[in-house]
This record gives C-alpha cells, sequence and structure tokens, in this order.
C-alpha cells in the first residue's frame, strides 16, 4: 500500500518531531528515563507501511541523531535500522495483537535495540553496563498504546 | 477464504534482510572509518551543518523559558540582581587593577630570569545551545563554530574553571567534552606546591579522580588543582578542581583522590573559549615549568598507565630514601 501524499507528510513530520524529542535537552538525572521516540515512531511507521517505511528510513535518522549526539557515526544508524528491521519482521504480528500485547512486543524490540546499544557503547568506549538502559525501553513500551491510538487517529482523519 | 474479493490477512511484506545486511555493513564502515581515517572529521563538520536547524529547533523551548522568566521576573528581583551584579563588578575591577600593576612586576621578574613572556590569551564568549542528550557522557553543543575560529581541542572555561575542551566542530557551533566525562583526562597540577597529577572524569557531573597519588604525595582536602599545562593542549594555570577527598587504601599501591571540579558545569550558560596563542606553545607552556621543581614530584606523566604507574612508584622508592636519610 503506498502513501498518499499527506500520509508522507504526517510520516516525516512524526519522525522529525521523534528526532527532536530525542534530542531535547533534559535535566541530567531524567535522562536515563527519555523513552527512545526515534525507535517508537519507527516501529510505528514500520507496522503501518512496511512497504513504505523500513530500515533505510531508520538508517538515515540515525545517523542524523549519530551527528546531533556527537556519537559515533554509525552508532545510532545501526540501532535504529535495527529497530526499523524488527518492526518490518514483525509487522504482520503486532497488527493481529492487542494493544498490551503490542505494548509488550514494543518493549521487547526496544530493548533488543537499547542492548545493541549499549554493546557498541562497551565496544567504542568506556561506558558502564547496567540494566537501567533497559528504564527507556519499559517506558517506551507504556507510551505505546497512547502514541498507536494517536497516530491511528491523525491517519485515519488525513486520509478521510 | 481465499477469495479474491476478501483482503488476504497477510499480505506479503518486502524482504527486508539484505537492506538490514547493507545499513549494518554501512554503519559498522562508518564507524571504522571515523575512527581512523581524519577526513571523517570534515565529512562529520558538514553533516552536523545540516541538521543544526534540529539544533535550534530543540534549543528553543529553554530560550522561550528563559526569555519567559525574564519577562516575568518581578522588578525587584530584577534590582536585586542589579544590585548584586554592581557590587561584583567594583569587586572585580578593583581586583583588576591590582592585577594590572602585579602583571607588569611579574613580567619584569620573568625578564630578569630570562623566562618567556606570558601574554593574554585571546578569547571568544560562546553560548550553551543544548547538553548532549545521552545519559552516559557529559557533552555540550555550544554556539560558536568554524566561522568564529574555534578549532579542534581549544579549551573552553565557564567564570570559575576549566569546562572542557572542543571536540568537534560544524560552521556554526561545536561540541565541548567536559572534564566530568569519563573518557576526559586533563594534566593538572596542586597548585600549593607544584605536583602534578592526572584528573581523570568520573561520569559523575560533581567529580574527577586524580589517579595515580602515591600515598606519600602532598596532597590534602581543599587543593586546587590547576592545569599544568604539559599536554600542550591547556594553557598551564587554569582552575579545574578541588580535592575533595584524600583517602589512603593500606592495600593499594596508590591513594583514592577525588575532586570536585571548580567550574559549574551543570549551571553554566556562557562559556569563554580560549584561542590559540600566536606565542610557540613550546615556549610558552613547558619552557618555565620543568625546571622549577625537584624531581621527585614529578609522579604521573602523561602517558600509558603502566609508565606513569612505574614512574611514580619510582617517585615513591625516592621519596622513601629521602626520609630514610633524614
Amino acid at each position: 500500500m503506498a502513501f498518499r501524499p499527506q500520509t508522507t507528510l504526517l510520516c516525516w513530520l512524526s519522525l522529525l518531531l521523534a528526532l527532536c524529542l530525542q534530542v531535547m535537552p533534559l535535566p541530567d538525572v531524567w535522562l536515563i528515563w527519555r523513552p527512545q521516540w526515534l525507535g517508537l515512531m519507527l516501529v510505528y511507521w514500520c507496522i503501518v507501511s512496511p512497504q513504505s517505511v523500513g530500515v533505510v528510513h531508520g538508517f538515515a535518522f540515525g545517523l542524523a541523531l549519530d551527528v546531533l549526539q556527537g556519537a559515533p557515526l554509525g552508532h545510532n544508524a545501526l540501532v535504529l535500522s535495527l529497530t526499523a528491521f524488527m518492526g518490518v519482521l514483525l509487522y504482520q504480528r503486532i497488527r493481529a495483537y492487542s494493544l498490551l500485547q503490542q505494548a509488550f512486543l514494543v518493549i521487547v524490540v526496544l530493548g533488543i535495540a537499547q542492548l545493541v546499544d549499549q554493546w557498541l557503547r562497551s565496544i567504542f568506549g568506556a561506558g558502564p553496563v547496567d540494566l537501567s538502559f533497559l528504564l527507556s525501553a519499559v517506558i517506551g513500551g507504556a507510551l505505546w498504546p497512547w502514541l498507536y491510538t494517536l497516530l491511528q487517529m491523525l491517519r485515519r482523519r488525513l486520509t478521510a | 477464504m481465499g477469495g479474491s474479493a476478501i483482503k488476504p490477512l497477510f499480505t506479503r511484506g518486502p524482504v527486508p534482510g539484505y537492506r538490514m545486511l547493507l545499513c549494518a555493513v554501512l554503519s559498522f564502515a562508518l564507524m571504522f572509518a571515523e575512527d581512523r581515517f581524519s577526513w571523517m572529521v570534515d565529512v562529520r563538520a558538514s553533516m552536523a551543518t545540516l541538521v543544526s536547524p534540529v539544533q535550534w529547533v530543540v534549543s528553543l523551548p529553554t530560550e522561550g523559558l528563559s526569555w519567559g522568566a525574564l519577562v516575568f521576573a518581578d522588578q525587584q528581583e530584577l534590582a536585586d540582581e542589579n544590585r548584586a551584579l554592581r557590587e561584583q563588578l567594583l569587586n572585580l575591577s578593583s581586583r583588576v587593577q591590582r592585577m594590572a600593576s602585579l602583571s607588569t612586576e611579574n613580567a619584569r621578574l620573568r625578564k630578569l630570569l630570562n623566562a618567556g613572556q606570558r601574554s593574554d590569551v585571546p578569547y571568544i564568549t560562546s553560548q550553551l545551545l543544548t547538553l548532549d542528550a545521552d545519559p552516559f557522557s557529559h557533552r555540550m553543543v555550544v554556539d560558536r563554530g568554524e566561522q568564529d575560529g574555534v578549532r579542534i581541542g581549544l579549551p573552553v572555561l565557564d567564570a570559575y574553571g576549566l569546562v572542557g575542551q572542543v571536540i568537534s566542530t560544524s560552521a556554526y557551533n561545536s561540541r565541548v567534552l567536559m572534564i566530568s566525562d569519563a573518557s576526559h583526562a586533563v594534566p593538572v597540577e596542586v597548585n600549593r606546591n607544584g605536583l602534578r597529577f592526572i584528573a581523570q572524569g568520573s561520569g559523575k557531573i560533581d567529580q574527577v579522580n586524580v589517579l595515580h597519588v602515591p600515598d606519600t604525595a602532598d596532597i590534602r582536602v581543599g587543593d586546587l588543582l590547576v592545569t599544568s599545562g604539559l599536554a600542550l593542549r591547556f594553557p598551564r594555570g587554569l582552575p579545574v578542581a578541588r580535592v575533595t577527598e584524600v583517602y589512603h587504601d593500606p592495600g593499594k599501591p596508590f591513594a583514592r583522590v577525588s575532586a570536585e571540579p571548580v567550574a559549574q558545569l551543570e549551571r553554566s550558560r556562557n562559556f569563554l573559549i580560549q584561542m590559540p596563542p600566536e606565542i610557540d606553545a613550546a615556549n610558552l607552556y613547558v619552557g618555565d615549568s620543568l625546571d622549577e621543581l625537584p624531581r621527585d614530584n614529578i609522579a604521573a606523566p602523561k602517558d600509558a598507565e603502566a609508565t606513569s604507574a612505574e614512574a611514580a612508584t619510582e617517585a615513591q622508592a625516592a621519596a622513601d630514601a629521602a626520609g630514610e636519610n633524614n
């Protein structure tokens, strides 16, 4: 299913918004609580339309995130393309699930992405690895039902 | 099921495997290239210029908040702040007056000693744009870039002390690694007696660790650590941190010393970026410092850990020997 122009616009705007939210300055203590906005948004669009949004989107936005965050180039690109990849792999399953089940699966997907992120960190520089990085995945999962409903509504209204 | 009128339950999607492989290979290639090739700095800088609108957008809410705070601040508050600033100005200008005579005297004395001249270091001011949104590192983006003459490696200060150094630049802004980042180390000396050490970031915003301190070293709580200038990156004498804890563990070869950065890493919004001085760096930074102190005090050269450990144990042995002789 190809996108209508409005939906394409919504897709890009929402991904850009997610990128902004991802790099929005926060107090140091709250940083660990920041959900993976870009990951969430990518998973959503991969589920809605795996034909038009996929791994390459993840790569491009990941690269932008790398530059914005000052991470090694390719770090977030890899993590986010992996997230999108999982989204595209699982889209049939996720579509069939209820919102709650979807949320749990999203936690798993984001958690795996975070795990890879931590591996890359420990390969490319000293970073303390503890389990607190999974918090953002859990919060992402908790946000999923709202995000999903909101975006579905927006999309329907735009295409109606 | 299966009739052509009914939408199939499982539509056939694209096969993302190859794309994933391609992206993974590309990512690793990028990471590798950035580690190895210096031209990647330029690539990164141009990409950073591309995404700088996002950075600007992201900094808008904070700017709006501070603007709002300014607009809605009551007059009493502003008057108080104004008075405080006036007092500070008076205070500082009286100190500057003393500085002027002291610095001419210093220049005269240095001439007598045949030591190299120290000149005023040029600087530009800059403002905080964003803090890096990465909970595992301490970096920030400031609003000056290559257009303003910022280069990689320049030291960044706030009103109180050393904040960090520039690690990447784009046309209009640059990224600063703070001294509290776990991957940052700065050669320091104790202001009181000139003992030289390395201060490494701890990953906590209010702490740096002083590495390889021999148990016998004369370092106390409250000592001010200033840059020693030995890395040829920071000029000498910038305040870095104040020692908060010295712990002697009998089972360990070195004392554990932690210090608190004097710069307000969490609070400052205005920074100075020091420009490279025109005078030959080797002359300015090192020439006058090495022969002022007895050799025993050199504890940790900026080198691999092993060598600094050896040097420190040597220093310790020398100190022990000196103690026995007395």
